[in-house]
């Protein structure tokens, strides 16, 4: 039976959002804190730390998102365990956020000039102090604007734990589409809040890359 | 852990498996080389185009950027028909591929373009050259390969997004994992396998591009 596309199914896509923003946070908080240890370990003094760090980059930015959320999601079946779609999109996208996190904040960590590490440690701080009080303070500065540019795409991200099942607003989507059959209108929807969910981030992004660029001339 | 792997249903399937990840090479090659195409037009739209092009370019890359592929592949596959247009998922696939692909490779080859100084293309004009010539050997090859590296990863991106395209059931390697999968229950053998593959995928196509930027951009200096 077709539904007509009323104002309750625009509700219904309008509160799958939350789902969309709360697997994002996750991803998102998720995906910091590993990536901050993964960006850490990745400029290492260590070899092996920093080979390990940089073959898990790789591992995770040279194979499909997709087949990474369907490995946590088969794999846990595999260990015994069972996820349901929303743990397990939150666990595959977390670890993909902080292989790009990761990657990223490397960036910043070694854009800190190498005076600053050597003064640090000529003053007798030793690593946890150096990256504490020094190093990090001065690369979160630098790490900002292409953090934000990355939420961008983590939200966009979100919309493939649809696939696994996880009703999320592209699932949302899918579902409302199923019923009315007015695909253009349906996605249209959906690709509008997700347009409004982004863009403003993506504008913040580049604002504060302009007012970094003019701080650092 | 007391799960035993099997991987006969993957080995059964290889054939299948490499059909698939065939036409996610053919996908990818044709979605690089169009939405380049794509690219250099916009590109050149938004850096010298009139007002309402240059807002027209700017409204495509931006809503792009700014939605999941997903959806736009939903709007393509489902919404197209809806206006008469009936495509097969492969070419959804592709025209989806290319849509994406082109909004961000136009905003790398922007940059690209506008790190040439206007003294060269002077200089190029005031030695006889005609415009095309000025566009081809002045402008357009020395702004790829500014942007070669950024262009390139992109389009390895591009690759691996291609998977999502299994959702409206085209035929490349994901889409054939799946229909594996649904046959035989070895998900997990099958997706850990094609994830390999993918990878391998990945690391072919940077040694391709790397291939292509030693025949095509490398100065003298560096063939050294």
């Amino acid at each position: 039976m077709i539904r007509a596309f009323s104002y309750n199914e625009f509700l219904f896509l309008l509160s799958a959002v939350q789902w969309t923003l709360a697997l994002s946070a996750i991803a998102f908080i998720g995906g910091a804190t590993v990536g901050l240890v993964i960006a850490l370990a990745r400029t290492s003094d260590i070899k092996a730390v920093r080979l390990a760090a940089t073959g898990y980059i790789q591992l995770f930015q040279g194979t499909p998102l997709l087949m990474q959320l369907f490995l946590v999601f088969f794999g846990a079946t595999v260990m015994g365990l069972d996820l349901n779609p929303w743990a397990a999109a939150a666990l595959g996208l977390t670890l993909n956020a902080s292989a790009f996190l990761g990657e990223i904040w490397r960036g910043c960590i070694q854009a800190v000039p190498r005076g600053q590490w050597e003064a640090a440690s000529a003053l007798g701080l030793r690593y946890p102090g150096l990256m504490r009080y020094v190093i990090l303070p001065q690369a979160v500065k630098v790490a900002v604007p292409p953090t934000v540019g990355f939420l961008v795409q983590l939200i966009k991200s979100t919309s493939l734990a649809a696939i696994i099942g996880f009703t999320e607003l592209t699932r949302a989507g899918q579902i409302v589409n199923n019923a009315t059959f007015q695909p253009f209108l349906v996605f249209g929807i959906v690709a509008v809040l997700y347009f409004l969910m982004c863009w403003p981030l993506s504008l913040l992004s580049a604002r504060l890359e302009r007012r970094y660029a003019l701080a650092t001339r | 852990m007391n799960y035993t792997f099997d991987f006969k249903a993957v080995i059964d399937s290889w054939d299948y498996l490499l059909q698939g990840a065939w036409l996610t090479v053919q996908l990818s090659i044709g979605a690089m080389v169009l939405g380049l195409i794509v690219a250099i037009l916009c590109a050149l739209g938004k850096t010298s185009g009139p007002k309402p092009v240059r807002w027209v370019i700017n409204a495509y890359i931006e809503v792009v950027r700014n939605t999941p592929f997903l959806v736009q592949i939903f709007l393509i596959f489902f919404g197209l028909p809806t206006m008469g247009i009936r495509l097969s998922p492969d070419l959804a696939a592709l025209i989806a591929m290319v849509v994406n692909v082109g909004a961000y490779a136009t905003e790398i080859i922007r940059a690209g373009i506008e790190s040439i100084q206007k003294g060269q293309i002077e200089a190029g004009l005031a030695l006889g050259l005609k415009p095309l010539q000025v566009f081809r050997y002045i402008v357009i090859k020395p702004a790829l390969r500014t942007v070669y590296p950024a262009l390139t990863s992109q389009f390895i991106l591009l690759m691996l997004s291609s998977s999502v395209v299994s959702a409206i059931s085209a035929d490349e390697l994901t889409s054939v994992a799946n229909n594996i999968q649904s046959q035989t229950f070895r998900s997990f053998e099958i997706y850990i396998v094609v994830t390999g593959i993918y990878l391998m995928l990945a690391m072919m196509f940077s040694a391709l591009f790397a291939g292509i930027y030693k025949l095509a951009f490398a100065y003298d200096t560096d063939r050294r």
